[in-house]
């Protein structure tokens, strides 16, 4: 077994495998991939200023992942727009890498190494897949990598390349696509804004698989914006946002019991003081 | 025979299945037939009483070309042709005509095609039109075709039109009688910029029962350009039709879109649909995210809008 104790600035390592030393070596080697300083997004409304996102502060380290959570409306989305520049951030700084993108253009922040999985995708009337993904890669794909790029999101490539991105697609079928999208080049930080949603329990597995395979492989940094657990529990760390600013943050170990409770109750039927008839509830 | 580059590079444009003098082939250009060929199933025969040519395709035609472009290098020539295509009943043809203008000078150069088809039994036609302008010279280019379809019983018939560039000025008249189980398709694409214009005025007869006709069209319109639509689909027996015109405007453009249904029977089932609008910014912003600028990203789904 290996342990690791710091004083100070030194850091006193052992490890007993070859195995071991290489994993805390790529732990010592981490560095802060993405660093949020105090981002805050205000609007005006009817000539008042309105606080949509104020004086968030995280970070992600080099192959980690972080999954953001709360409340719908609590500004979740927002901050995934203000890290890729779909929306200007009015206060703060972003810093990729050590590089700071806040002043950057959505294209210069994908060319930075920041890769975008819309919540909602857009129709493309007339685009086949394929040409999507290629486009997406930068470079003409060949046809075996367009295939494990739709396998990888539960998508049959001899089915799917060549239809169009237009309305013919379900909802699930263009959030698949559009994940697939994201997958087809390497970024340094990859933001997925509730990959999960309308996607069916099937494809979502295949999904989970996807994320799982690509965070154990450190592949990529991988910041996901989700309400499902099983997508949570995948986390390094878990940051909640609510009303717009951050209400904890921390390991996974120390945020999922707060998350989801470890004796969970069902307490809705509590309230109701009904008589506890519900699947898995351990109220008495 | 050889061709000049100039006519080469025109060919290019509006023959993109590729122009050989191979086969049945009639090459127009500056107003007189510069070469032609006939194939064993494929006559073209020139027209003695007016410009133009009359092509007989045999019902043995099967998967067989006919490639009759027209080019006009020469500022100021008004050039006016008649074709008339006999598909006999089994055919099965692809046409590939178009037109493109090479401008080098002061005066509007100009080309009107008159095409009629007659579309026997059971034959199929796909017809592909493209128009083209280009050249350093001020003097615009102007075309202005008119297409007769006369589709048999059971026929069917693919119209693909495109003009991309370069063509200052068009107006388009299409004019389609249905037979009995006929089938059309129609596909329009279009894109203006500059002070150009362009107006397409479509009829389609639906006559016959069991015919059915799906028209598109898609157009982009840049500059301070205008286009106007004008498709009527009439239905005098049971039949079905589609039709779907979807433009792009962008800077100080114009956009006019006229859908006219008129149904004279009571099982026809005739639909318009028609929108307009500037390009989606989701989608801008989406290949944006790939790292493409603006200007990239635009053109992608121009192209995209117009393939």
């Amino acid at each position: 077994m290996r342990a690791m104790s710091e004083v100070g600035t030194k850091t006193c390592i052992c490890y007993s495998s070859a195995q071991d030393f290489a994993e805390v070596h790529r732990k010592i080697r981490r560095t802060k991939m993405l660093d949020v300083r105090n981002l805050t997004y205000e609007v005006f409304e009817n000539g008042e200023k309105v606080t949509i996102v104020k004086d968030i502060n995280f970070t992600v380290e080099d192959g980690e992942m972080l999954v953001i959570t709360g409340p719908n409306g609590g500004g979740k989305s927002t901050v995934a727009k203000l890290l890729m520049g779909v929306l200007a951030a009015t206060g703060g700084e972003i810093l990729l890498d050590g590089r700071d993108i806040t002043g950057m253009s959505v294209d210069e922040r994908a060319k930075a190494g920041i890769g975008y999985a819309f919540q909602q995708p857009p129709v493309f009337k007339g685009m086949t897949i394929r040409r999507l993904l290629n486009l997406a890669a930068g470079v003409v794909l060949p046809e075996h990598v367009c295939c494990d790029l739709l396998s990888s999101v539960g998508m049959c490539a001899a089915e799917y390349l060549d239809r169009e991105v237009d309305a013919t697609l379900s909802g699930g079928e263009r959030k698949r696509v559009e994940i697939a999208t994201v997958l087809a080049k390497s970024h340094k930080v990859c933001i997925f804004d509730e990959p999960e949603a309308g996607i069916d329990l099937w494809s979502f597995s295949v999904l989970v698989d996807e994320f799982e395979k690509i965070h154990r492989e450190k592949k990529e940094t991988l910041l996901l914006i989700s309400h499902q657990e099983r997508i949570i529990r995948m986390a390094d760390r878990i940051l909640v946002i609510r009303d717009g600013a951050v209400e904890k943050c921390g390991n996974a170990e120390e945020m999922l019991p707060t998350l989801f409770g470890e004796n969970r109750e069902c307490t809705c039927i509590n309230r109701k003081g009904g008589s506890g008839y519900g699947i898995g509830c351990g109220n008495k | 025979m050889e061709l000049d580059a100039v006519t080469s590079n025109v060919l290019k444009e509006i023959d993109t299945n590729g122009f050989k003098q191979e086969g049945a082939y009639n090459l127009r250009y500056n107003g007189q037939a510069l070469c032609h060929g006939d194939s064993e199933h494929i006559k073209i025969r020139r027209k003695e009483d007016k410009p133009g040519v009359d092509v007989y395709i045999s019902g043995e035609a099967k998967g067989e070309q006919v490639h009759i472009p027209v080019v006009i290098s020469k500022s100021g020539m008004n050039d006016v042709v008649y074709n008339d295509f006999y598909i006999e009943e089994g055919a099965d043809v692809v046409i590939v005509a178009g037109c493109g203008i090479h401008n080098s000078g002061c005066n509007e150069t100009r080309h009107d095609g008159i095409h009629a088809f007659h579309v026997g039994k059971n034959a199929k036609v796909v017809y592909e039109e493209k128009h083209y302008g280009e050249g350093e010279g001020t003097g615009e280019n102007v075309l202005n075709p008119v297409t007769q379809i006369y589709l048999g019983e059971g026929s069917s018939f693919t119209l693909d039109t495109a003009q991309i560039r370069g063509v200052d000025s068009t107006e388009r008249r299409t004019d389609v009688d249905m037979g009995p189980g006929s089938r059309l398709m129609v596909m329009e694409k279009l894109m203006t910029h500059d002070k150009q214009s362009a107006v397409s005025n479509m009829e389609v007869r639906m006559n016959g029962d069991g015919s059915s006709a799906q028209i598109v069209s898609r157009s982009v319109a840049k500059g301070t350009s205008r286009q106007t639509f004008h498709p009527n689909a009439v239905g005098n027996a049971l039949c079905k039709a589609h039709i779907q015109c979807d433009s792009i405007i962008m800077d100080e453009a114009q956009v006019c879109s006229i859908p006219e249904i008129d149904a004279r029977h009571i099982d026809a089932q005739i639909i318009h649909e028609a929108a307009i609008g500037r390009i989606n910014t989701e989608q801008l912003l989406k290949l944006r995210s790939f790292g493409m600028t603006e200007e990239e990203a635009e053109a992608v789904i121009i192209d995209n809008f117009l393939k």
